[in-house]
């Protein structure tokens, strides 16, 4: 399978989605902003990081950067994209997804473990994934997930929460939301779900030395979901 | 222009006999732009002028040693292609006056100082220091400097793996912010500050010149008064986006051959950088100001060359790469200008408009620079306090424990470090709340160790002493994760040289550093000074901050403080005497500041170091934690904490009494965690090597601590530890 991440100036976790993909068997091909095209994928990420400095908005210009034409293409024609982090932020800024990230509730950057529920497992992301509840990893400053009542609406019907902040237990309540995200929001599928956007980090959590394992089966089940 | 006078130049923090010489050696009297030259050299943060004579002393030799002080950082092999760049500098000045931007620039410039030798920067760490947790400045200072930290370091993506947080009365007005960056490099491709070369082109890349910072080293050099808030300008601005495109660019074009020598544009910005590269090749440099990159309009070639604005790089290239390395700093948006060119005058010509602006022989400016004799005061050893039978009396283990588990200098700091972004890169194993953090060295089996560590409180009872001590516990920290110590930065943070006092706590500090590290074969390879940590007459305690290496060779083999099984047996390595002066027990909770350090005992130290790294390798110990503030109980306390276990404490064989045996601060101790099956394998290893140790007890799978026919739940002590720091800073 080939994957591609784009690299923006100013993200950082490109080099560790490149790690992550590559470990878990997909051929990967890193991509810059100022390119036109993509190389043939099965898969985009857009990575983690500060992309632009985060200026104007977290996202914003990237939203607007010379790929993106391209990466709009690629996911209107059902082509996966996955967007972690200022990723997820992108994908709200160039509207593929709905909403925004604004400011986590607390006004601080947060880095730690979390837990996260998967709400919808009948898509290429989390199709035929052992566990309910995965531990991964947060690290970002605008994570607080906001969107209309109309637009929460559309979410909740089509089932397009993809994941939930919770606890161990997999229960979604007001102590296991770390930023202040509505409904606890972590992640978001556009309708087709073919686009995933998510804050927190699986590349992060890739084997038994880091602080998690469960990126692992992340990585492995979509590599399987795609074959 | 301003007409330059003595007045004029004691304005810029230059002393009558300075400015005197500076008229002697050019036979004349320097223009502005001139005298703004000398000064930013001549103060105190650039020419190291009251330290240099005792620094000379430092033990800076070592067999993994590749690079040691005067380059931009030090460098040391960790075996293969592979060698660690890493340096700690101060920024306290700036942080105390606009905490964010002068926390922040600071972690900019450390990591510009690894990244211009040519290494990625793969982990951050901090020693910030702040008053007492109950004057007004606190909070705000902490919550500014955390955010700088943070601001700075999460955005270029580099891991913040650990640190230190102090409180003491005596930084109320005078914080410490020390910010050490690691970065991996291969050997064989290290970069240097020396210049070569003549007629070859010097580059300005990076960020355009502003009229921030400008006069920021002459700040960092003098005390500071009432009018500090007048300061604000001087503080710089940092730009994390740029410098993180900036390190992508100058590791880009450091890929090939083109640069021969590459500096940062750190304190006196393109003054120091240009004269350093120049005074390092022995040449000279000419360089046409009208060519910088200016962001605002109309500045002097006095400002562009005092201006601190950061995340700008000064390189030497070699001749006709000019437009490859265009490309590159193209590519990434960031200005790229031929300055100037390397000339054989040995001197420093500034041109502006097509004139000649400033004159000035390198030699000037670098080795003729002053260097002081200063008179400085010995500090005697305290007298020992004689605690009495009384003392102890009313007081109970279980609230001391509580007392000092929840006390600002020992409780969990995860409120801060929870804002750093430490597990970007993918290689952190051992995040900030440990003894030391870890990280891997990408893609091998390699992973380097680093901790930060500084204790006023000895340093101030007794310099030679604490000097000695911080060495010490750093060695101790690395060892505790599982690594070989290899070498130290220092950041030395120190009142004002020119009062006998506070020159004394320097010298007998630095004679302390000296001689721990000589005799653990731990060398000094990077460093800075950072003196005039005064307001209105009052200076902090001595505070070196030492940043400790260490290398794992497998780092499967990574120990981790906590407790891992029920039945396993623990132990304390090395000899309790019972010393509680200066502890952390005696400060605050027999409310007695007087007394002497721990002594520091070299041999038993490497003794005990040295066995427990024999343990390791045999695979012997399953947990592990140096004995530091708060003694025994404290740090298996924390060691349950973390493993979520309990601990039955065996009945005391000591003479000392239980609060000397738990709470003193006797150095050179770790406690490990060992199964009863390789207790006998351990205990003869021990004895071979003539290491005391006392068997404390067994690790329990119930939540509690059970001592003296009591108990007191982990949950409990937990909850104390974690709570203290969250819960100041929200009230």
């Amino acid at each position: 399978m080939n994957s591609s991440v784009i690299i923006f100036p100013g993200s950082n976790c490109d080099r560790d989605m490149d790690v992550a993909l590559k470990k878990f068997g997909f051929k990967n091909e890193m991509v810059w902003h100022d390119d036109e095209q993509l190389p043939k994928s099965d898969l985009i990420v857009l990575p983690g990081g500060f992309s632009y400095g985060d200026y104007l908005r977290c996202g914003s210009i990237a939203g607007k950067s010379k790929i993106i034409k391209s990466v709009i293409d690629f996911a209107k024609k059902g082509g996966l994209v996955l967007g972690i982090c200022n990723g997820f932020q992108i994908l709200t800024e160039t509207g593929l997804l709905p909403g925004v990230l604004q400011q986590n509730k607390n006004i601080e950057f947060i880095c730690k473990n979390v837990f996260v529920k998967v709400n919808n497992k009948n898509n290429k992301y989390f199709n035929s994934i052992d566990k309910d509840v995965l531990e991964l990893h947060i690290a970002h400053n605008e994570g607080n997930y906001f969107c209309s009542g109309d637009e929460l609406k559309m979410l909740e019907d089509n089932n397009l929460i993809a994941i939930s902040y919770c606890n161990k237990k997999g229960e979604v309540n007001e102590n296991s939301n770390p930023n202040g995200a509505l409904q606890n929001i972590a992640g978001i599928f556009n309708k087709e779900k073919n686009i995933l956007g998510m804050m927190p980090h699986p590349e992060r959590m890739i084997d038994k030395f880091l602080s998690g394992e469960d990126g692992s089966i992340f990585f492995t089940n979509l590599l399987n979901n795609l074959k | 222009m301003t007409k330059v006078n003595e007045q004029v130049a004691i304005d810029h923090g230059l002393k009558k006999d300075e400015f005197k010489k500076i008229c002697d050696l050019m036979k004349r009297t320097p223009n502005l732009t001139e005298l703004g030259i000398f000064s930013a050299m001549w103060n105190e943060h650039c020419s190291y002028k009251s330290s240099r004579k005792h620094l000379k002393n430092l033990h800076t030799q070592g067999k993994r040693v590749i690079q040691g002080p005067g380059e931009n950082a030090g460098v040391i092999d960790v075996d293969d292609e592979d060698a660690i760049v890493f340096k700690i500098e101060s920024h306290n000045h700036p942080s105390f006056i606009e905490p964010y931007q002068g926390a922040a620039t600071g972690v900019g410039g450390i990591m510009r100082d690894v990244f211009t030798m040519g290494a990625r920067p793969i982990a951050n760490l901090n020693s910030i220091h702040f008053g007492s947790t109950q004057h007004k400045k606190t909070k705000n200072l902490l919550r500014g400097v955390v955010k700088g930290i943070g601001g700075y370091g999460n955005c270029i993506g580099v891991p913040t793996i650990g640190g230190q947080t102090c409180f003491d009365e005596s930084y109320n007005g005078n914080i410490l912010v020390n910010a050490m960056t690691l970065g991996l490099v291969n050997k064989k491709k290290i970069f240097y500050s020396k210049a070569a070369g003549i007629g070859k082109p010097v580059i300005y890349v990076g960020s355009k010149t502003g009229r921030d910072g400008i006069h920021g080293a002459s700040m960092a050099s003098a005390v500071f008064d009432d009018k500090i808030e007048e300061k604000k300008p001087t503080v710089q601005v940092g730009d994390p986006f740029t410098e993180k495109l900036l390190l992508e660019a100058c590791l880009e074009l450091m890929a090939d051959d083109s640069i021969i020598s590459i500096q940062d544009m750190g304190a006196a910005g393109l003054t120091s950088s240009s004269v350093e590269m120049a005074s390092k090749g022995k040449l000279g440099i000419e360089l046409d100001l009208t060519k910088v990159p200016c962001r605002e309009e109309k500045m002097t070639p006095y400002e562009i060359m005092l201006s601190e604005s950061q995340e700008r790089m000064l390189i030497v290239l070699e001749n006709g790469k000019e437009e490859n390395a265009k490309k590159i700093f193209d590519k990434w948006d960031l200005d790229f200008a031929v300055i100037g060119k390397t000339t054989t005058s040995k001197k420093i010509e500034l041109y502006f408009d097509s004139k000649k602006v400033a004159d000035i022989p390198i030699d000037f400016l670098a080795e003729d620079a002053p260097e002081y004799d200063r008179k400085w005061k010995k500090t005697k050893l305290p007298q020992k306090i004689k605690f009495k039978k009384e003392n102890f009396k009313s007081l109970k283990i279980n609230n001391c424990l509580i007392k000092l588990l929840s006390n600002p200098n020992i409780c969990e700091k995860k409120w801060i470090w929870n804002q750093y972004d430490h597990t970007v890169m993918g290689d952190t194993i051992q995040k900030p709340g440990g003894d030391a953090g870890v990280v891997r060295i990408h893609g091998t089996k390699k992973a380097v160790a680093a901790s930060v560590d500084s204790s006023a409180t000895y340093c101030f009872a007794h310099p030679l002493t604490g000097g000695k001590q911080v060495v010490c516990e750093s060695w101790r920290n690395l060892i505790s994760v599982g690594a070989e110590p290899i070498a130290i930065t220092n950041c030395l943070n120190f009142g004002n040289p020119e009062k006998e006092k506070n020159m004394g706590e320097f010298v007998e500090c630095v004679q302390g550093i000296s001689e721990a590290c000589k005799y653990l074969d731990f060398p000094v390879v990077s460093g800075n000074v950072s003196f005039y940590n005064e307001t209105k007459d009052k200076g902090i305690k001595p505070t070196p901050s030492i940043g400790g290496v260490g290398l794992l060779k497998n780092y499967k083999n990574m120990l981790t403080m906590d407790l891992k099984n029920e039945g396993n047996v623990i132990l304390v390595i090395g000899k309790t005497e019972g010393h509680l002066d200066q502890s952390v027990f005696a400060r605050n909770v027999l409310n007695e500041k007087k007394g002497p350090p721990p002594e520091i005992n070299l041999f038993n130290e490497k003794n005990n170091g040295s066995t427990v790294m024999k343990l390791m390798k045999e695979k012997l110990i399953l947990s592990c934690r140096d004995v530091s503030l708060g003694g025994i109980l404290v740090t298996v306390a924390k060691m349950c904490i973390k493993g979520k276990k309990g601990v039955k404490l065996n009945k005391l064989k000591s003479l000392i009494n239980k609060f000397e045996f738990f709470f003193s601060e006797d150095q050179g101790r770790y406690i490990i965690e060992v199964s009863k099956k390789n207790f006998k394998k351990v205990e003869n290893i021990l004895k071979e090597n003539s290491v005391h140790f006392d068997n404390l007890g067994e690790v329990q799978k119930d939540n509690y601590i059970y001592i003296d026919n009591g108990k007191i739940s982990v949950d409990e002590l937990s909850k104390h530890n974690k709570n203290w720091l969250m819960e100041y800073m929200v009230q």
